[in-house]
């Protein structure tokens, strides 16, 4: 089967329609007054000398899904992993500027990093879990912070394992392997281990994007679940994902010297419909990027 | 049709039938060479075993050598001191090798990272009586006298090079971001490494030990100059006389390492020289016995392995 080649302008309404069409999909209400749980207040990023991003500022929301979208190598990544502080891991990784926790910087001196990462955990773009069974994948950051007794276990294990809507297909094989798994439910197995230390942020690299489209489907309907409970911040490249999961947008692109910028910042609706730069538009309706 | 088209035809037909006798031609060497390489491996295996199995019995296994013309010794010192000398090297070479290897894997571009992996890969090159020199020096000359100590000196610096490489390579290949993901949950780096980095590469890891071991275990050279050889190393005899007479665990254990210790590969050597021929027919034995043993730890590290990596994918 071929299409015959569009014009450009005529494939830009067609590509329109289409986004249009995923918008009228949004079933997550957003609530425009929820309070701000974190805050990126003029951050430049650095490595070594080279500044991968530039003058970030944004306000995520609480208990609201805020995705960041961009062509690739415009810092997504770097910006998400600066909310629990994983550049730190990155010896030639420096930031200035400050992001906020609840109001309290998190770069401040004498802010424990272990806190930080406790308090915003982190789903990778792999399903990476530890070559352990399934139950102690998700006891491992429980037992980090003391909890020992067997009967508290069991109960995070299971309450988190519900929670990542997984419980019903493990809960007779807790202790086989995590690897045993499917892709999806490995990292269902992931978002568990991340929920057990009962976080309050979940940043989220591309959750889904080595799943095929059935786990998708599940992450986001399980995202939409989770972000009753959670404030969730996820990168994608997938703007139908962002458009069908998140409540808020930000758009950020590379400028002249390839720092990362944010370059527009709204609500979903508002950056899929109406966005107010042209770069934006040209990006959600699929120009280019 | 033309005389051009007719020629290409014929070359064409020509050129498949070359093509083809090439194929064959070449799969059939490739083949003979093959068989040929294998020749000396079984050559070895099949004759060391016709050999080795006259001299062989339970006798062998469980007595201590007897004088020249008493019929039934064995080689139980030769046994027992191989194990010693192969448990004192493992404790040796094993912890500083496993935490070298950590250190080059975590900071292969500091230049203590850069120096180990190079002198690593020298040390594999050094001749193994070299070695035995060196332990001769370091540790024969200021005791006075051989030991089984020495030896497992000289062993574990055989085994070093390749505990260090194979647990570096095994640490590298887990992926970077089971780390992260630790990390990711507060957990500090030294808590990462214990119940994350090393499980994940324990498999490897500890196939790169028996391997270690295996080769170790037939070194000859070495010992040579540091565990000499002793017939009359007696394992039970120092045991049960040190736990009648009330002797501390450790001073029965300091019994143990501080004599000259016999060892497989020592005894071959010795008795292979011996003008006697029932010496001559027990050093084949001995050849048998400790293939038998090296072939046996390659197995038991080989399927090992395989069976944590199945039971790991689940």
């Amino acid at each position: 089967m071929s299409f015959p080649a569009l014009p450009l302008d005529e494939a830009r309404k067609v590509s329109t329609n289409m986004t249009m069409e995923i918008m009228t999909q949004i079933k997550r209400e957003t609530n425009g007054n929820a309070l701000i749980k974190v805050s990126v207040k003029k951050m430049d990023v650095y490595y070594g000398k080279f500044r991968a991003l530039a003058d970030i500022n944004l306000d995520v929301r609480e208990k609201q899904i805020t995705a960041i979208i961009g062509p690739s190598g415009c810092g997504k990544s770097t910006l998400l992993r600066s909310f629990n502080r994983m550049n730190d891991l990155t010896p030639s990784c420096r930031m200035i500027g400050e992001i906020t926790l609840d109001g309290e910087n998190i770069f401040a001196p004498g802010v424990d990093v272990v806190d930080i990462r406790r308090r915003v955990g982190m789903v990778f773009q792999r399903p990476n879990p530890f070559p352990k069974s399934i139950y102690d994948n998700v006891a491992y950051g429980p037992r980090l912070y003391g909890v020992r007794r067997r009967t508290d276990l069991d109960e995070v294990v299971e309450r988190s394992l519900k929670s990542a809507a997984l419980w019903e297909e493990v809960k007779d094989k807790l202790h086989q392997s995590g690897m045993s798994l499917s892709g999806g439910q490995q990292q269902r197995l992931c978002i568990a281990r991340a929920l057990a230390v009962e976080p309050e942020v979940i940043l989220m690299d591309e959750p889904a994007s080595a799943l095929d489209p059935i786990s998708t489907l599940r992450i986001e309907e399980l995202m939409h679940d989770l972000a009753k409970e959670y404030t969730i911040i996820i990168v994608t490249h997938n703007m139908q994902q962002a458009a069908r999961v998140s409540n808020y947008t930000a758009m950020m692109m590379i400028d002249e010297q390839r720092a990362g910028r944010m370059i527009e910042y709204d609500q979903t609706q508002v950056i899929f419909t109406r966005p107010k730069d042209k770069r934006t538009e040209d990006y959600v309706t699929g120009r280019f990027g | 049709m033309s005389q051009m088209a007719e020629l290409t035809d014929r070359r064409r037909a020509l050129s498949i039938r070359r093509r083809k006798t090439i194929n064959a031609v070449m799969i059939t060497l490739t083949g003979v060479l093959t068989a040929l390489a294998l020749v000396p491996l079984f050559w070895i295996i099949g004759y060391v075993i016709v050999r080795g199995g006259k001299a062989i019995n339970l006798d062998f296994f469980i007595h201590m050598p007897t004088p020249l013309g008493v019929t039934g010794g064995g080689v139980l010192s030769s046994i027992e001191g191989t194990l010693v000398l192969i448990i004192l090297a493992a404790v040796f070479a094993i912890p500083p090798g496993v935490l070298a290897a950590f250190y080059a894997a975590r900071y292969p571009n500091r230049p203590l990272g850069v120096a180990l992996r190079f002198s690593t890969d020298v040390l594999s090159g050094v001749p193994s009586i070299v070695v035995g020199v060196f332990v001769y020096g370091l540790m024969v000359v200021p005791m006075g006298h051989y030991s089984g100590l020495a030896g497992g000196a000289a062993l574990a610096v055989i085994m070093l090079p390749t505990i260090i490489r194979t647990t570096e390579e095994m640490l590298k290949l887990v992926p970077g971001t089971l780390r992260e993901a630790s990390l990711g949950l507060g957990a500090p780096e030294w808590k990462t490494s214990l119940s994350v980095l090393f499980p994940a590469a324990a498999n490897g890891i500890l196939t790169g030990f028996l391997l270690a071991i295996a080769r170790a275990a037939g070194e000859t050279a070495p010992l040579l100059m540091t565990a000499l050889g002793n017939e009359r190393f007696n394992l039970g005899q120092i045991v049960s006389g040190g736990v009648q007479n009330h002797q501390s665990i450790f001073t029965i254990i300091g019994r143990i390492i501080n004599a000259p210790v016999d060892s497989l590969p020592l005894a071959l050597w010795k008795y292979a020289q011996q003008p006697y021929p029932e010496r001559v027919e027990q050093s084949w034995a001995v050849a048998l016995v400790l293939m038998i043993f090296v072939l046996a730890i390659n197995i038991i590290a080989r399927v090992w392995a395989q069976e944590r990596a199945r039971k790991m994918r689940g």
